[in-house]
């Protein structure tokens, strides 16, 4: 089955809102072996200028892991998540996300393309805080194989 | 300018300890039968966990947890970790291509695990350190 390409430019409504905590911080922190205090001490994060331990620049993937979730899940978009594999994956901070943020993620379908018998779709995901401030937006690309 | 290198080890304990952060389960990196039913060769790593890494290398490089202001990467090849203690390892080196006037350092990341490129298009940019 092919992606609709009709999706494309879809916005889907607004995630209820991720609430980041600070032992949430340090766990994923200490499964990457990022150890800098700014991760795990709040008041090393302080003398950085944050109010709470900051976020390794990946951490807002497992932010957007629910929206994403939602549009694969789409059956009439049509990805079969068992043939699914990870493309590409960007993230543009306006700043790091920190302990004590409520973020909310808006997904849009970016683009979808066909080739080679595989599908390929875009999303972005603007992560804000409950506030509407912007915190950084990240990109992925799924690869749909194709059958065999 | 070249960056120095930088060597992860990634073993399948690694593995499921990322997978609990990161509340990613997909069974193929933690269940041989179910990777091989798929085609691999056996548990292959979290491609967000390999980027974690990386952007390890790249906060270290930056001299501050809250330098970057850009990254992104294609997954290329899939990093495959045996069920031994020694695991694999995932090998990243960067060059410097910019350092721009208004403070920002954009870098060229290679990431190779066994001599094989993992990521292509590995791009960041960090605050240039002070």
């Amino acid at each position: 089955m092919s992606l609709d390409p009709s999706y494309v430019g879809r916005t889907y409504p607004p995630t209820a809102p991720y609430q980041v905590g600070r032992e949430k911080i340090r766990e994923f922190a200490t499964a990457i072996g990022a150890t800098d205090p700014a991760h795990h001490d709040p008041e090393a994060a302080r003398a950085l200028g944050h109010p709470d331990v900051v976020a390794p620049p990946t951490f807002p993937f497992v932010v957007t892991m629910a929206a994403t979730q939602k549009i694969v899940e789409d059956p009439a978009l049509g990805v079969d998540y068992s043939r699914v594999v990870h493309g590409d994956q960007r993230f543009a901070y306006t700043r790091p996300v920190v302990a004590g943020d409520e973020l909310v993620c808006v997904s849009t379908i970016e683009d979808i393309t066909t080739r080679g018998g595989h599908g390929f779709l875009t999303t972005r995901t603007d992560i804000t805080t409950a506030a509407g401030e912007p915190v950084v937006a990240v990109w992925s690309k799924l690869v749909v194989r194709g059958e065999a | 300018m070249e960056l120095p290198a930088r060597t992860f080890r990634v073993t399948r304990a690694d593995l499921v300890r990322y997978a609990g952060a990161s509340g990613d389960f997909n069974p193929i990196h933690w269940s041989d039968r179910i990777a091989t039913k798929v085609g691999l060769p056996g548990v292959i790593a979290h491609g967000m966990f390999t980027m974690a890494l990386v952007g390890r290398a790249v906060t270290e490089w930056a001299g501050a947890p809250d330098a970057v202001v850009d990254y992104g990467v294609r997954f290329t090849r899939p990093v495959v970790v045996p069920d031994d203690d020694q695991g694999t390892e995932i090998e990243v080196t960067a060059v410097v291509r910019e350092v721009t006037e208004d403070g920002l350092t954009r870098l060229d990341i290679t990431a190779t695990c066994g001599g094989e490129k993992v990521l292509s298009q590995a791009r960041a940019t960090v605050r240039t350190a002070r």
